[in-house]
């Protein structure tokens, strides 16, 4: 399996980048991922987002879709794509150390 | 052409079709690309219109009848002979059954999908010709209705889009 070295932590990564194992995810970690997505800085919005991910993640065992975000996450889609551009639920992901989202909605 | 090129940056979604399974693949497509970082909009024409309709685009149906493909009770189910899909309320019950199958994949309601798409920044037009044609007004529409649009302008407003009709 690839490894990649990240804020200083060697993490278990796919091909495309996302880290295989969420418990090897520090916050360094998460904010140099955005840094390369061209991110930065984090502010708390972008960590709300980060944060919910993580702990419905934990909770589910499966990546939410954009409407659980906006309804049981309570952050609005305008937002969502105002603090991530370009793909939010796949850069906000990537940033959380899960999985990329496998669902067409 | 080099790599960047190949990557499409914008579509544009013609929905044309006023059923269930007309209207959803045109917004779910829409989300999507909005989702990947691609511009989208969909324009909306012929029946496809009450889609965007604000006292009708709650009660789309599927269509029952004309579709050889529909089986009944599910997916592998028997097949669904035409005159049985003329049934009253057969239309109505396959759209329940189908609305709950998409509850649970978190497919949301078309006024909402149509929200949720507006504000990831997609944009939501309606054909002219059709306006004219079914005596509507911008007063008829949902409040994320952009702007009714000529043939012309949707073209215009497509330029270095991928046209994708449904």
């Amino acid at each position: 399996m690839p490894t990649a070295d990240i804020a200083g932590v060697t993490v278990d990564v796919n091909e495309e980048g996302y880290l295989t194992d969420p418990s090897q995810w520090t916050k360094p970690v998460g904010e140099a991922i955005a840094a390369e997505l061209g991110i930065a800085p984090m502010t708390e919005g972008h960590w709300k987002l980060i944060d919910f991910l993580q702990k419905d993640y934990a909770a589910q065992g499966q990546m939410p879709t954009i409407r659980r975000v906006k309804n049981a996450g309570g952050i609005p889609i305008k937002e969502l794509y105002e603090l991530y551009p370009g793909g939010p639920l796949k850069k906000a992901s990537k940033i959380a150390g899960l999985p990329k989202p496998a669902s067409c909605v | 052409m080099s790599e960047a090129n190949d990557k499409i940056t914008k579509v544009s979604i013609v929905c044309s079709k006023g059923s269930l399974e007309g209207v959803y693949p045109a917004l779910i497509m829409a989300n999507g690309a909005r989702m990947e970082g691609i511009e989208a909009s969909i324009f909306f024409t012929f029946f496809g219109l009450y889609a965007i309709l604000k006292d009708y685009n709650d009660k789309i149906k599927i269509a029952t009848v004309g579709n050889p493909a529909m089986r009944v009770p599910d997916a592998k189910g028997m097949s669904l002979p035409t005159w049985m899909g003329s049934i009253p309320g057969m239309s109505a019950f396959a759209t329940k059954m189908m609305n709950k199958e998409m509850e649970q994949l978190d497919i949301p309601p078309i006024p909402e999908f149509i929200e949720m798409i507006c504000d990831a920044g997609g944009k939501i037009y309606a054909c002219k010709a059709t306006v004219d044609m079914f005596h509507l007004s911008e007063a008829d529409f949902c409040p994320q209705m952009e702007k009714v649009l000529t043939v012309g302008e949707f073209y215009e407003l497509s330029a270095g889009s991928q046209i994708i009709f449904t």
